[in-house]
């Protein structure tokens, strides 16, 4: 390759020569690279279950906060720089890499794993050309999460299936700022898997999509301005101070301290927030699907952060035991007896959802399960798209252009422009960006 | 003392650090070159051939590309002013008689050590957050809104962090040349009956300018290359979009590297620009 | 000091002064203070300052999550390796700068200073691609190459600063007694230039010690220093102001512990020639 000549060439740091001694045990390394998010923490703290079972495989963890994770990862695996053997990635990136051939396809895992359990919706999401490229660790939807308690004081009753409006009136009558408590708490910290994640998913219930048929940017399009509006009246006037910079975990924190009425986010969040250890809150949440517009969507997202192997690891037979183990019912098992089983992974498998001691304990259980199979990643919105993906757009560029997008759309709730400033930024810029791409 | 012999010897020994310093600067920098004029998305692939000029003319007309440049230069200098003028000041406190001087030395110098993404991360979580912050709980107190620091003052905020950074090191510069002022002068000038401002603008302050200079030779070299704290507060929104942070958005989040490449070599050229401007000035110094 | 200072003069100048101090400390110190508290009582509104139930189950948390010795030995390894091997590479370049300066002197170092300025981001590609072809990767051998390359313009400018403060007669006196141009530089020149070293070598450890681009994108799981640990605590789910005070108190304290025992090295040498 012309760029080893370059190098070899320019001879530097011979003095490098001498470097990397390589343990040469007989045990196989592999090296896991995963979110700080807490069920990956869980999982690195039960490692002992699985090195006991294999006593010849040692592992290693890199744990990162979500945007380095992916911009370290995204960086090793386009260069092939080999350096983790386990990728936590998301349902965005699975069909691109598996697409480029840079993944492992895990169709061989062991029967008694049993691929036929996982959730249709999830699985489809993880598999290019019949190949599944990824585990699922743990998958989502998202759902309204309210305070039972706020929504009796408000008198109101929230249905099963609320629309937009009623999100409104009831964000309107629960905001009681002098207690600081915000009628509604949504995203607004830029980034294409914050706000802009849960912006597309909600701008799919007005109508609103990224691309026409042709690949042409739809910013500009009525149904986006009502997305906008809608979005930007409902935090203004009932969000908390500073929602442009909170993302999920922030609002997470706010909801846990009591101060949101209604937040709107991923299922797997049910957990935290009805967990009396962290929540204030937790014996006074219920649950309701993301509401619509009557326009026969739903403003619910899918996501699964999964396992998966990049192309050329060196420990791709003990890679595969770990994802094995991590994605197994019997890990489900092990947090459950140790955890609870509220504590659980949730949304990858059939078989939880027909568990009887899952049900009992997780309040939430149906309802994420109706989420997540109420979402179509193939049809996310009411008119045809040439793209796959509810809050995202499963192209390469699509990262790159909706943080920028988000960053928009951020800037507006923060008052530094209008919703129609925005809007039109946002156009120019995916137009600028689709055409460097060559579309 | 300057013979031949010792001149081969001084070539000699400048050889190691010279050669290492060409290669850090001249490898990369030759495939950054190489990549800037290349059509190059890893995740398409690769390298999909040459493209000319393509990615330099994309760059500087994208929309993003003189916020950015504007947004470095006021945040660079605006740290500058605020640690220079903070520091003139306080580096005149500290040179006066008082008790416990090495404890307030102590205590000054200390953000110095805090590595950015700490300080970052405790500046906007622990005191910028407008619920749970410590200035949120203190406007509160007083019967007034919380600020949406890094929303609403998001430049102010940056800088504001990365002066407290870079404070310590501005002061204690300012502080050891202030310490060599000739006191004699300095009390010559008090008898004279030259008010305490008069003395300072036309004896303290010139033997300060050299130091002056040091400082904002030495900050804007690490200035121009802020990313934790950007990275970690705002991302990059609210026009806090530094030239550096625009080049991370093209190569790491769009994985466009021949378009990161260009920014690259623009990057290098502002960068020679101010280093040029700035060299003028201490070059000057450096002869005294 | 001829003048007798007022007793009143310099109670107020302690009492300012200690007033900034504190203010300007003050984020370490809160820091250090919500690190033994529990979350609740981090955020609590209003703040408690002194008064809470001290823990140490944050510091037990980190500590169990993450192998805070090993990202430790890899930070005093990366900073402390470069920084000295900077030096032995700066020694000389200084030496020849300081003493037998030649009409490209001022150029060659103003160059190398200019070599500080390439923005890191704008070449993390072929750098990447570079430590890859070499198996430097998540090395500490490739942080170090980075990190004393990094530094390398800095340590030769503040050398060179402190040797021209040496007079060049003494060094002539020692070569007319016969010493070599390496035992002049050893034994004469180098403990003349100790205070000068010292601070180059603490202010470059400090720096080395901070960086967190390069450490962080060329580091996984065995090299990470920790500047990586923190990486894993930056914005966890739920509350973490308290586990993040405490991640935080342990990757800043021990260079926060240094510094402060040798700040008096510090500030002395801590010049670049500024002063003459």
């Amino acid at each position: 390759m012309y760029l080893k000549t370059m190098v070899r060439a320019a001879g530097v740091l011979a003095l490098a020569a001498a470097t990397g001694v390589h343990a040469d045990s007989h045990t196989t390394t592999v090296t896991i690279a995963t979110v700080n998010n807490g069920d990956m923490i869980r999982m690195q703290g039960l490692t002992d279950d699985f090195t006991s079972r294999n006593p010849d495989i040692a592992l290693e963890w890199v744990t990162l906060e979500e945007n380095v994770l992916r911009q370290r990862v995204t960086q090793d695996i386009a260069t092939k720089g080999g350096q983790f053997d386990v990728l936590t990635i998301g349902t965005y990136e699975v069909p691109i890499w598996g697409n480029n051939g840079w993944l492992v396809s895990l169709n061989d895992l062991p029967a008694d794993w049993d691929i036929d359990d996982l959730l249709p919706a999830i699985r489809s999401g993880l598999t290019v050309d019949g190949e599944l490229y990824a585990a699922p660790f743990y998958g989502e939807s998202s759902m309204v999460m309210y305070r039972t308690d706020l929504m009796e004081k408000a008198g109101m009753e929230m249905p099963e299936a609320p629309t937009w409006d009623f999100i409104r009136q009831a964000a309107a009558a629960m905001t009681d700022k002098d207690n600081e408590i915000y009628g509604v708490c949504l995203r607004g910290k830029a980034g294409w898997g914050e706000n802009a994640a849960f912006i597309t998913a909600m701008s799919n219930s007005f109508g609103a999509r990224w691309f026409d048929e042709d690949w042409k940017p739809q910013f500009d399009s009525e149904a986006w301005a009502n997305t906008l509006d809608f979005y930007m009246d409902l935090m203004t006037n009932y969000g908390p101070p500073g929602a442009s910079t909170n993302g999920f975990n922030e609002n997470l924190s706010l909801f846990q301290q009591g101060k949101c009425g209604m937040w709107i986010d991923a299922t797997v969040a049910a957990s935290f927030v009805t967990n009396p250890k962290d929540s204030t809150v937790a014996d006074s949440v219920g649950f309701a699907l993301a509401p619509d517009n009557g326009l026969g969507k739903r403003g619910n997202w899918l996501w699964a952060w999964s396992l998966a192997i990049p192309a050329g690891s060196d420990a791709t037979g003990a890679a595969k035991k770990f994802i094995e183990w991590a994605t197994s019912r019997e890990y489900t098992a092990l947090v459950a007896s140790k955890e609870g089983w509220a504590n659980v992974p949730p949304g990858t498998r059939t078989s939880l959802y027909e568990n009887p001691a899952y049900l009992e304990a997780a309040p939430f259980a149906e309802m994420t399960l109706g989420s997540i199979n109420a979402a179509d990643p193939t049809q996310p919105t009411v008119d045809p798209v040439p793209y796959t993906g509810i809050q995202f757009v499963a192209i390469p560029e699509f990262a790159g252009i909706a943080t920028q997008v988000g960053q928009e759309f951020s800037a507006a709730l923060a008052g530094r422009q209008t919703a129609a400033e925005a809007l039109a930024k946002a156009q120019a810029l995916t137009a600028e960006e689709m055409e460097a791409a060559g579309y | 003392m300057a013979t031949l012999h010792s001149r081969s010897a001084a070539r000699a020994m400048m050889a190691p650090a010279v050669f290492l310093l060409l290669v850090w600067m001249l490898v990369p920098l030759t495939m950054t070159l190489w990549f800037s004029f290349k059509r190059y998305l890893p995740l398409r692939g690769g390298d999909l051939g040459w493209t000319g000029f393509d990615n330099y003319v994309r760059f500087v007309t994208s929309s993003a590309f003189w916020p950015s440049v504007q947004a470095t230069l006021l945040i660079v200098g605006g740290v500058l002013l605020i640690t220079v003028l903070v520091g003139v000041l306080l580096a005149l406190l500290l040179d006066q008689p008082m008790w416990g001087q090495g404890v307030v030395r102590i205590l000054v110098i200390a953000p110095f050590f805090v590595m950015p993404t700490v300080s970052a991360l405790v500046w906007k979580n622990m005191f910028m957050d407008p619920v749970n912050g410590l200035f949120a709980h203190l406007s509160k107190f007083f019967g007034l809104a919380p600020l949406e620091w890094l929303s609403q003052a998001p430049l102010f905020s940056i800088t504001l962090i990365v002066s407290w950074q870079w404070l310590p090191f501005a002061t204690l510069i300012l502080l050891t040349a202030l310490q060599s002022l000739d006191r004699e002068q300095l009390e010559a000038g008090e008898m004279d009956g030259a008010p305490p401002l008069a003395r300072f603008l036309h004896i303290v302050l010139p033997h300060l300018a050299q130091a002056i200079t040091i400082v904002v030779l030495i900050q804007t070299i690490f200035l121009l290359s802020i990313f934790a704290e950007i990275f970690v507060t705002t991302q990059g929104s609210f026009g806090t979009r530094t030239l550096t942070y625009l080049i991370f958005q093209r190569v790491l989040e769009s994985q466009n590297v021949g378009l990161g490449s260009a920014g690259g070599v623009y990057a290098i050229i502002l960068a020679n620009i101010v280093a040029l401007f700035l060299m003028r000035i201490v070059g000057r110094n450096l002869d005294a | 000091m001829a003048r007798a200072v007022t007793h009143q003069r310099k109670t107020l100048n302690t009492a300012i002064a200690w007033g900034i101090g504190l203010l300007i400390f003050f984020p370490v110190l809160w820091t250090i203070l919500t690190s033994f508290k529990t979350e609740a009582q981090a955020i609590a509104d209003p703040p408690v300052f002194f008064f809470f139930d001290w823990t140490l189950e944050n510091y037990a948390v980190v500590q169990e999550r993450s192998d805070y010795m090993r990202y430790l030995l890899n930070s005093v390894i990366i900073a402390g390796v470069s920084t000295v091997l900077g030096i032995v590479v700066a020694v000389p370049a200084a030496w020849s700068m300081a003493f037998v300066p030649s009409r490209r002197t001022k150029d060659i170092l103003l160059w190398m200073l200019s070599t500080k300025m390439l923005p890191a981001v704008g070449v993390l590609y072929p750098i990447y691609l570079i430590f890859i072809e070499l198996e430097l990767l998540d090395t500490r051998t490739g942080l170090v190459i980075v990190m004393m390359l990094i530094n390398l313009p800095i340590i030769v400018w503040m050398l060179y600063t402190y040797f021209r403060e040496i007079p060049g007669e003494i060094l002539e006196a020692a070569r007319m007694d016969g010493a070599s141009l390496r035992e002049e530089i050893l034994y004469v020149l180098t403990p003349m230039a100790v205070p000068g070293i010292a601070s180059t070598l603490l202010l470059n450890f400090i720096l080395a010690w901070n960086e967190a681009f390069w450490t962080l994108n060329l580091t996984a799981a065995k090299a990470g220093p920790l500047t990586a640990f923190i990486a894993s605590y930056s914005s966890p789910e739920g509350l973490f102001y308290a586990k993040l005070s405490a991640a935080s108190t342990m990757a800043i304290a021990p260079i926060l512990i240094l510094g402060w025992f040798s700040q008096k090295q510090l500030v002395r040498g801590l010049t670049f020639g500024a002063v003459k």
